[in-house]
């Protein structure tokens, strides 16, 4: 069990800040995220996008954001727990024991969920039949390469992904590439290796179809694709992979006792908190009259759960507000005096 | 001023008017007309405000931008007259549309 002061759910650009708020009044933190990579919807939806809105950052990409928010939290010693998801969260006499899926336990007196949207998962097939295959001839991501060697696989998508995949795989497998248009949105140097192998016969390519069905006992045996004059193909496939990117999805964060207003957690505005004492929610997913949707947001409100923090977790110590310009004490946990 | 009309899966029918200057989802999140999601706010980063617009108007609508077709090869069961509709902005010209909502978003 791992003992914390504060728990952060989400290292999106409004985690990240929170975090540098907790560690700046001497309290210390972890970091659970169940992408594999810090950033959150910054870093997975719009790294190159530049962003114009953040103060004092005239132009910025998602990217460089997440870059600088690391680079503030250099002076801290911050864990993070990245590819974990949070599934449950439960109040133990005064702590809250917070699980997540790959049986990490933590005990905290605060929990402050910064969760965007919810949890990154795959986006998968519509077909309903796909959930019967999945895992066993039905993949979102390949965790290993070998087993379809030999084998008939279809891949799905025109991103970097398929692309990236069809072409690798192509190498020992027989490769069916499909995607609903003609145009890939991969790197071109990427569209232009699979545009060769296609024509090689290394990868047969079927653009404007999309997947109807599956079938198969037990395993994948063939795929019915249509395109968009509804001709339907049926192609062999022992393996189908689809890589339509990631969806957001509230999961788990549903069943905490916490008051929803759709998929946001209803917060006061002094603390941040929700309806259970010692969890807050900040930044995309929490919401009160007059919530902006912004990452500057995230952060007032960060700063505000941060200090709210302090007295679950400090009980017999007052918290004294100080500026960084000139606080000692700050400027000892920013490394900057000795 | 523009009347939209959204047409859930379950093939309820919602009228709406929708005032200049708001987009298509806007319209449908701020009068709670379920099945349009729009996680990312707009920002043409998640195609959960995925709607297929009734063919006479698609050819009207303002023509895609970059990155929208992108984001519709992941959106749930796109089809030829598949849009975002974060992307739509209602203006008199679209007085009369009528969009249709797929039964799920991801």
């Amino acid at each position: 069990m791992i003992k914390t002061d504060a728990l952060i759910i989400g290292a999106g650009p409004t985690g990240l800040f929170t975090a540098h708020q907790i560690k700046l009044i001497g309290l210390d933190c972890e970091i659970v995220d169940n992408l594999d990579k810090v950033g959150g919807q910054c870093i997975e939806l719009y790294p190159d996008k530049p962003i114009y809105d953040i103060p004092a950052v005239p132009e910025c990409t998602g990217e460089e954001l997440t870059k600088n928010l690391i680079d503030q939290l250099k002076p801290f010693d911050i864990k993070f727990h990245l590819s974990e998801r949070v599934e449950e969260v439960k109040k133990d006499n005064v702590n809250w024991i917070v699980k997540t899926n790959n049986g990490k336990i933590f005990s905290t007196p605060n929990v402050i969920i910064a969760g965007g949207v919810g949890s990154f998962e795959p986006r998968k097939f519509s077909a309903k039949e796909c959930e019967k295959f999945e895992n066993k001839s039905v993949f979102y991501s390949v965790k290993d390469k070998k087993i379809f060697e030999g084998k008939t696989v279809a891949i799905f998508g025109g991103g970097d992904s398929a692309l990236d995949w069809a072409v690798e795989l192509s190498k020992n497998s027989k490769v069916n590439l499909i995607h609903r248009r003609e145009e890939f949105r991969g790197a071109q140097a990427t569209v232009n290796k699979m545009h060769a192998l296609a024509k090689e016969g290394k990868i047969n390519l079927f653009t404007k179809y999309q997947m109807t069905s599956v079938h198969g006992n037990g395993q994948l045996e063939s795929i019915d694709i249509k395109n968009d004059n509804d001709e339907v193909k049926n192609i062999k496939a022992d393996y189908a992979l689809g890589f339509f990117g990631l969806i957001m999805q509230l999961g788990p964060i549903a069943n905490w006792g916490l008051n929803l207003d759709k998929k946001t957690i209803e917060v006061d505005t002094e603390k941040f908190e929700t309806n259970q004492k010692g969890i807050y929610a900040v930044g995309d997913i929490c919401t009160y009259p007059g919530k902006l949707k912004l990452i500057l947001s995230g952060f007032h409100e960060g700063a505000l759960a941060a200090r709210a923090c302090f007295k679950l977790a400090r009980p017999n110590e007052k918290y004294r507000f100080e500026f960084t310009t000139t606080s000692s004490n700050l400027l000892k946990r920013l490394g900057k005096k000795e | 001023m523009a009347k939209i009309t959204y047409i859930t899966s379950d093939a309820k029918v919602h009228e709406i008017e929708v005032q200049n200057g708001l987009t298509v989802m806007e319209g449908a999140i701020q009068n709670n007309i379920p099945g349009i999601d729009a996680d990312c706010g707009g920002g043409m980063a998640c195609a959960t405000c995925h709607v297929y617009v009734q063919d006479d108007w698609y050819d009207k609508l303002s023509a895609k931008e970059d990155g929208e077709e992108d984001m519709l090869d992941m959106a749930f069961e796109p089809k030829k007259n598949s849009r975002l509709s974060c992307q739509l902005i209602v203006s008199d010209e679209l007085d009369g549309l009528v969009v249709n909502i797929p039964s799920k978003q991801s």
